[in-house]
């Protein structure tokens, strides 16, 4: 194969060899996609665009760890997570265009791309805690047990989904998630019972958190228990404190900081609607 | 004439060039019939990038061999497991260095948190000593950890049991 140009081999349809996860094609390319009878499309959509856009935001914000981690290990793996949690994302997103079209925006673009990039702040569905800007690795461990270990637990029930892609997603996710789970848990463990500056750091990072937990069960009390009895053990082996249940106003709303997240992520799609990826 | 199935099992992984799809467990099925070819893989995890990779090897393969028709489809479900890499491709990967998984943990009800590291006998593909230490859950690739052998002091990477 001979190109003019270095940059003409990138946009070369035929091979997606050059690196790998940069042919955009279709996620869902061969899985029967027809939404069974009884199950309203709508509803199904609404779900998956609901869980799709948490999965989205929350690898935005570990992917921001990349270079900037505190050891290459963390770096790999957070970069790790953020690939698994990006993946969900698009098998989710483009179920939940092909379940409800009228989703999707109208742009020239594959549906995931065009919901992720298309869409701004106040039609994303994404839950606060995930779009909180980071930058404390404390934090983030805090987040990152909290996010994984709610939504671990709720893709638990989803693998009964009537839908059968979904079932299959919430299926796969489980492994995945596990190991998230097990090294967020890891982690606030030995900070929370670490020195005394890792473990203040440590109690800091679950206070700030806390606020954005009660928005993810809404009143789902089952679900809720689940996730408390996980939360308790950790919070044990690492000496840290439960803090009181309290949630910030507004419940629904996006924080300020989902704006400026979504102004880096989908600027260069923006930049360039009919650019080849 | 050779099979379509023959041609499909002699494409290699694109990240584990040693192992085939077959290998791996990721080439579920292959249906030849008067319509044509159709071949259907499963991703080991969701976020898989190598999936375009695979799909695009294995219609070039199978254009090659002379099948015109094909067609790769994806499934998910039953999601995909270390128990289906073969006995070849474990022995395949322990020679590359990769030490292969051992049993996938099974199970029904909920799933246990892990706040240390289960003690895990895996043995160093180098020096074969089972004096190893894992380093991190999470390397390369998605599928792998990463281990230091305590007898060689050599690194090495060890698909992880999912």
């Amino acid at each position: 194969m001979s190109f003019d140009n270095a940059y003409e081999a990138l946009t070369e349809d035929n091979d997606t060899r050059w690196a790998f996860g940069t042919g955009f094609a279709d996620p869902l390319a061969g899985l029967d996609t027809t939404v069974p009878s009884g199950v309203d499309a709508a509803e199904l959509a609404r779900t998956c665009l609901w869980l799709g856009d948490d999965a989205l935001i929350m690898s935005h914000r570990l992917q921001e760890w990349c270079a900037a981690a505190p050891e290459l290990e963390d770096e790999v793996a957070l970069a790790n997570i953020g690939l698994d949690l990006l993946g969900q994302a698009r098998l989710l997103l483009a179920r939940a265009a092909k379940a409800d079209p009228s989703l999707v925006p109208p742009v020239n673009q594959s549906d995931e791309d065009a919901l992720a990039f298309f869409r701004d702040a106040a039609d994303f569905h994404n839950v606060r805690l995930v779009e909180l800007a980071g930058g404390d690795f404390a934090f983030s461990m805090a987040r990152l047990l909290v996010f994984s270990t709610w939504r671990l637990a709720l893709f638990q029930r989803l693998v009964d989904s009537p839908d059968q892609v979904l079932a299959a997603i919430a299926s796969k996710g489980i492994k995945e998630l596990t190991y998230h789970r097990d090294y967020a848990a890891r982690w606030v463990v030995r900070l929370g019972d670490g020195t005394e500056l890792s473990h203040e750091r440590m109690q800091a990072g679950i206070d700030a958190v806390w606020p954005y937990v009660d928005e993810l069960f809404d009143g789902d009390s089952v679900l809720r228990d689940e996730f408390d009895a996980v939360i308790a053990q950790v919070m044990t082996a690492g000496t840290l404190k439960q803090p009181p249940i309290h949630s910030v106003p507004t419940p629904g709303a996006h924080t300020e900081h989902l704006e400026p997240l979504l102004a880096e992520m989908q600027s260069v799609a923006r930049a360039h609607p009919d650019a080849t990826w | 004439m050779v099979s379509a199935r023959a041609v499909a099992e002699t494409v290699t992984d694109p990240e584990l060039p040693m192992l085939t799809l077959a290998d791996l467990g990721v080439l579920r099925d292959v249906h030849e019939s008067t319509d044509g070819v159709v071949v259907t893989i499963t991703p080991t995890y969701t976020g898989c990038p190598a999936m375009d990779a695979m799909r695009s090897d294995l219609y070039s393969a199978l254009h090659r061999a002379g099948f015109d028709s094909v067609d790769v489809r994806t499934v998910l479900s039953p999601a995909w497991t270390t128990d289906w890499i073969t006995p070849a491709g474990r022995e395949k990967l322990a020679s590359a260095g990769i030490a292969p998984p051992s049993a996938a943990p099974r199970g029904g009800g909920p799933i246990p948190l892990t706040l240390t590291a289960p003690p895990k006998r895996v043995a160093c593909p180098q020096c074969g000593s089972m004096d190893t230490e894992l380093l991190s859950e999470f390397s390369a690739t998605a599928c792998k950890a990463l281990r230091r052998c305590r007898a060689c002091d050599e690194p090495f990477e060890h698909v992880k049991e999912i």
